[in-house]
């Protein structure tokens, strides 16, 4: 059974704060859902490749060359917040002016 | 006939210009919406802009392609330059992106004429379109319904005739089920087929875009406008991409035709196995070979879906943390901000499945739950290669039952049984179409076709065969038809619009 200190500390991990109620709701429903998936280890896949991609293709290589992005000011124009050309984020650093 | 042809025709005759078409189409649209809400943006001014330029090509003596001058939704997670792009999430409420994705690119080059952004779950994760952060878009057929989802507001607008094809992205059914619901055809091209550049990632493992339209000839024209390589996504296919129109041959006498056995058993309901029976038996009378298929795994498509899914969201929403575009909650540390943005700018289905992906991925749980799931989507891609190697084609239902009421299903595992027939297909990579096979009390019921790899040809051929020769998509919702060139007067509300022949509450 999924336990509430788990449900916390997978919020912890995805980064995500959650409310109290949230915390309930989401250790019933992943409980829920974790339960259903449960029904694979009824299957042998002892000897089985996983498929990590469906299509048997080489991966693509190219040349790795440097180009300008020509629009700066269409990536920057969606930052929350700017200096000049540059993101602006709170304090990482702790402990310092 | 397909809507495309017809509209093409009436341009190279020069009896109407791509301008009026495009505003009779955003008449009906505006008109439509406030009991539609198909859409989350309208793009009113470009449409008119590309419409004129068509219009400019066709003064100029030039020939024009079929895609031409055709009016278009795009589901609103295909970026679109200068144009916001929400995948219906506050997360990216007010985004607007530097660049355009290639399917679009690709269809504005063919002439295309964008009448808007179509809503959608947010972040394409649902089957109801009821996740959007914005507005429920209803079922044309029935407003109280849902349209289906993730790609409702796309099937709604199709359906509605508010465009003439969308396009959408199907991961776990996302095109095909609320083509079913809405009864127009979706496909689903073969993972690979077409480029997922400006998609905004959900599975990647999963994600494809496809497009939608009334009929098969305007889905295989709209495939033939999106299909081939880009060298921008590194999972693109460097195929040849056949002519699609050249499949469209009324003809399937000797196609070995597979039903799914697994998929017309217990968890189907009565009236969609009815039908799709009587579909069954009338691809046989089209001289097709029906041969029943056994594929035991696809029982465990749905949780095998579910570790696969949510694990790579989880990978691809962690770029949503605030810095760079999208939301951002103000908080005194950039830990505290990732939290506090993260738990503001996602809707519960989003953080529910960012949640199971978290846990599916954690320290000691990887070969549990990732891995073993990686191993059975291997099983179930071997269920249909070997009914591949006796069939043509694979036919099911696309869905177990009809659109449902809109808010009638909370519990999410209920809503996840909607794409139980969809997402084998996606495990597997393989192309799968929707298109009308009959009604239940009104609200449509689709047929689900599905090809090997590449086979998309094979697919449309037997969906056209199939089209061809009943009359299910010549039947329309029952909405009401705003007047052609009438100024607008008060309309009756919802009471006689109702009422009319098909719905029955």
């Amino acid at each position: 059974m999924l336990k509430r200190e788990e449900v916390q500390h997978v919020a912890h991990l995805a980064r995500l704060e959650l409310t109290e109620e949230e915390e309930i709701q989401f250790t019933e429903q992943l409980a829920d859902i974790l339960a259903y998936v449960e029904q694979l280890k009824e299957l042998d896949t002892e000897g089985v490749e996983p498929t990590f991609h469906v299509l048997d293709m080489e991966l693509p290589t190219r040349p790795d060359e440097v180009e300008l992005y020509p629009d700066i000011e269409g990536i920057l124009a969606n930052a929350p917040d700017r200096a000049d050309r540059f993101f602006k984020v709170p304090r990482i650093l702790e402990g310092e002016d | 006939m397909s809507v495309i042809r017809a509209l093409h025709s009436q341009l190279l005759a020069k009896e109407r210009s791509a301008e009026e078409i495009a505003r009779e189409y955003l008449e009906r649209l505006t008109q439509l919406e406030p009991q539609l809400k198909s859409f989350i943006t309208i793009t009113e001014e470009l449409a008119l802009q590309q419409a004129r330029a068509v219009d400019a090509r066709i003064r100029a003596g030039e020939a024009i392609g079929p895609l031409a001058g055709i009016p278009l939704a795009v589901k609103d997670n295909l970026c679109t330059q200068g144009i916001r792009t929400t995948c219906a999430s506050r997360m990216l409420e007010g985004f607007i992106p530097p660049y355009e994705s290639t399917v679009t690119a690709r269809l504005a080059a063919a002439g295309m004429v964008t009448v808007g952004k179509t809503n959608l779950d947010e972040f394409a994760m649902g089957s109801s379109t009821e996740n959007s952060a914005f507005q429920r878009t209803a079922n044309p057929w029935d407003l109280t319904r849902v349209p289906g989802g993730s790609s409702g507001g796309s099937a709604a607008a199709v359906a509605a005739d508010q465009a003439v094809v969308a396009l959408g992205s199907d991961t776990g059914g996302s095109i095909r089920q609320p083509a079913a619901f809405c009864g127009v055809v979706g496909l689903k091209p073969t993972y690979g087929l077409v480029s997922r550049y400006g998609l905004v990632a959900f599975a990647s493992s999963l994600d494809q875009v496809g497009p939608f339209g009334r009929t098969v000839e305007d889905v295989a024209l709209l495939l033939q406008g999106i299909a081939g390589h880009d060298p921008m996504d590194s999972t693109s296919l460097k195929v040849r991409i056949p002519d699609y129109s050249q499949a469209l041959i009324p003809e399937i006498k000797g196609f070995k035709i597979g039903v799914i056995r697994e998929l017309l058993g217990e968890g189907c309901g009565e009236e969609t196995r009815a039908a799709v029976q009587a579909a069954i038996q009338h691809l046989q009378e089209l001289g097709a070979e029906i041969l029943e298929i056994d594929c035991p795994s696809f029982r465990y498509g749905l949780a095998t879906y579910y570790i696969i899914a949510p694990s790579e969201a989880s990978a691809n929403l962690a770029r949503y943390d605030g810095v760079k575009y999208g939301l951002r909650e103000p908080a005194d540390s950039l830990l505290s901000m990732y939290g506090k943005t993260r738990a503001h700018g996602f809707g519960p289905e989003v953080k529910r499945r960012i949640m199971i992906g978290t846990y599916a991925l954690s320290s000691g749980y990887y070969d549990a739950y990732y891995l073993k799931a990686q191993k059975v989507r291997t099983l179930i891609k071997q269920d249909f290669l070997r009914a591949f190697e006796k069939v043509d084609v694979l036919v099911s239902p696309t869905t177990p039952t009809p659109a449902f009421k809109i808010g009638e299903r909370e519990d999410p595992l209920s809503m996840y049984l909607c794409d139980l027939m969809t997402i084998p297909v996606n495990l597997a990579g393989l192309p799968g179409l929707s298109l009308p096979c009959g009604f239940a009390d009104g609200l449509p019921i689709g047929l689900q076709i599905v090809g090997n790899a590449l086979q998309e040809s094979k697919v449309l051929r037997v969906a056209y065969a199939y089209e061809q020769s009943t009359d299910w998509h010549r039947q329309r919702p029952p909405l009401e038809k705003p007047k052609e060139s009438a100024p607008a007067q008060p309309k009756a509300k919802s009471k006689s619009g109702k009422g009319s022949k098909k719905s029955k509450g």
